[in-house]
């Protein structure tokens, strides 16, 4: 079959192309189903392309592709490793189930005439972000980083017809992610004087020779610093609450599972990858700094989440905690930690994308995220709102859901950091899961044991927005129930970048 | 530091002028034009470290044989630092917008102002 291989040695570049063309031809269509369901059909063609590529990665070592024949490293490189196709897989697969929620949902949310324009600038974002991961190239990731970053901006800013607070929102964030992704310029253009070079691969190789000189301290400085404003760790998240909270709801159901997880994947790619554990953890020690940030993230932001009174605000300090476990595991510095971050990088993200899709639900029926008027929505609604429980029962890790096995994970990796460091961290862990009992019972509260007001409208969401979010509910329990495939492609992932390096 | 890093030294200043602008103002369009600033500092940055002291621009010439090749400038700092330039001209643009979006529905551009009435919505 001569000609399906000459397609699939393209898959690389059309994972990313695909997507980018279809943005201004959706900014040209008109009506409430044309703009969406071209960008399902571009995302869901990406997801398969990933599929295709991890598979081909997992079985037959890393993918690279030359964009327009230019040989690395002069040319631009795309690279589909363990790594790079675990995370494609999971932002196109996000997407995909996001968008078959979105068409309802996004024409109650955003004005008819818009709509267009809407989806070109989520075609973008999602164009930036997988390119992030499967580019080979250090300024090349600047670019894409701008690309999500400028339409994310605007995607947040959509949500102003619900609630003006969302152009504030978007504002604050536009300063804040612009700082952050111009720290992480100076560091690219710090190593590129030090070496000469912006390939990834290229750069490692180097970085050996000239690792103790002072112009790539500045660079791990400013490229960490960049990236942990990005990723919104504590205590760079201020713009993430006020994003996600008042962002449309399908807009903060695909950024809590992909935005933050893609400048993550970047910081491991850079940890692991550029500058190699050896450096990372024994020339500047950054453990030392992302360790007890990591921890007092997730132990503040999970207290935090307890006194909100909107539900996805709630969830959005409830995404800064879970990202602290992540930085957490990349901070451990082991295989096994490294291994617990990624697989929660997977779990977070579905059992996270559930979560705000059930809130999507609500907030369609009810029309207000505010717990106050949510009162008895487990009896005006008891489809989402038991969904929305179980997806909180995958937040808490309760057993048998991937919160459970992701901690799991990261309770080992700890315990082999053995003495009192180790001890501490797991009861932290347990803390913060506690704590994280408190916020979902709340809502459980609120929307069980209290009497739904006089008149309230009692019924469920149609079925369009039911299904998706239900499929990312018992999406979570397959994968916290059947570990193979997410346990698995993290391993290899954690091998890959321990032994790659 | 002798002064062969003066144009370091201005992408430092310049840089941290631009955050203090973006921290200090409450005024949205103040902010803009710090994170402008900001951001163009570090055009200067790539563009010098790019430039070798005597080096020309960088176009093939033919040499006289015998005589040393002609030492030129590294052209790709230039080449990204373009892509970084529109970079932030889109986000200029797109931040100058939302305040205009801001400024319809709020009716102040000042950020006090503005955190005042979304603490009382």
């Amino acid at each position: 079959m001569p000609n399906m291989f000459a397609l699939s040695s393209q898959y690389p570049v059309l994972v990313i192309v695909l997507p980018l063309l279809s943005a201004p031809l959706c900014a040209l269509l008109r009506g409430p189903i044309f703009p969406w369901a071209l960008t399902t059909a571009m995302s869901a063609l990406a997801f398969f392309f990933s599929v295709e590529l991890l598979a081909a990665a997992a079985a037959g070592g890393p993918l690279s592709y030359e964009i327009g024949g230019w040989a690395a490293p002069w040319g631009i490189e795309y690279v589909v490793d363990p790594l790079s196709g675990f995370m494609l897989v999971i932002i196109s697969g996000i997407s995909t189930g996001v968008l078959l929620f979105a068409r309802e949902s996004i024409a109650k949310e955003v004005p008819g005439h818009q709509l267009g324009l809407f989806f070109s600038a989520y075609l973008l974002a999602l164009t930036g972000m997988l390119g992030i991961c499967i580019t080979g190239d250090a300024f090349n990731v600047f670019v894409f980083l701008e690309i999500m970053s400028l339409s994310s901006y605007i995607l947040i800013a959509m949500g102003a017809r619900n609630d003006r607070r969302a152009l504030t929102a978007a504002f604050q964030y536009l300063i804040i992610g612009t700082v952050g992704a111009t720290f992480y310029l100076i560091g690219v253009g710090l190593i590129y004087m030090m070496t000469g070079t912006l390939n990834m691969a290229d750069i490692a190789s180097r970085f050996a020779d000239i690792e103790g000189t002072r112009p790539i301290l500045a660079a791990v400085g400013f490229i960490v610093i960049g990236l942990s404003i990005k990723l919104a760790l504590f205590p760079f998240h201020v713009w993430l609450p006020n994003a996600y909270t008042y962002a449309p709801s399908i807009v903060t159901a695909f950024f809590a599972g992909t935005a933050t997880k893609v400048s993550i994947y970047l910081l491991i790619r850079f940890i692991f990858t550029i500058f190699g554990p050896d450096y990372s953890f024994g020339g500047v020690d950054l453990a030392d700094i992302l360790l007890p940030l990591a921890v007092l993230g997730f132990l503040s932001m999970s207290m935090v989440a307890i006194f909100q009174t909107n539900l996805k605000r709630l969830l959005a300090y409830s995404s800064v905690a879970q990202l602290g476990y992540i930085v957490l595991g990349i901070a451990l510095a082991s295989e096994a930690g490294l291994t617990a971050a990624l697989l929660h990088i997977f779990n977070h993200a579905i059992v996270k994308t559930g979560l705000f899709l059930s809130v999507g639900c609500m907030f369609f029926a009810a029309g207000s995220v505010y717990l106050k008027d949510l009162h008895g929505i487990g009896k005006r609604m008891p489809i989402t709102t038991f969904g929305f429980v179980l997806g909180g029962l995958g937040l808490i890790g309760v057993p048998l859901t991937p919160g459970f096995i992701s901690k799991w994970y990261l309770v080992v990796a700890a315990l082999e950091k053995g003495s009192v460091l180790g001890y501490s961290l797991v009861a932290a862990l347990m803390i913060s899961s506690l704590l994280a009992v408190i916020y979902i019972w709340r809502v459980v509260e609120v929307a069980y044991f209290r009497d739904p007001p006089e008149g309230a409208a009692k019924g469920e969401a149609s079925l369009s927005l039911l299904v998706p979010t239900w499929i990312f509910i018992l999406g979570s329990f397959y994968f916290g129930i059947d570990t193979t495939l997410n346990v698995g492609f993290a391993k290899a992932a954690a091998a890959f970048l321990m032994g790659g390096a | 530091m002798s002064f062969g890093y003066f144009n370091y030294w201005v992408f430092i200043i310049l840089l941290m002028i631009g955050l203090y602008t973006v921290m200090s103002r409450t005024n949205l369009v103040k902010k803009m034009i710090g994170l402008s600033l900001f951001q163009i500092s570090v055009f200067l940055f790539y563009i010098s470290m790019g430039k070798i002291t005597g080096g020309t621009a960088p176009i093939v010439v033919e040499t006289v044989a015998g005589a040393a090749p002609p030492i030129y400038s590294n052209p790709l700092p230039h080449v990204l630092i373009l892509t970084a330039i529109v970079v932030g001209i889109a986000t200029t643009a797109l931040g100058l917008s939302l305040v205009v979006r801001i400024k319809e529905a709020f009716g102040t551009i000042d950020e006090e102002d503005i955190l005042e009435m979304e603490d009382n919505a």
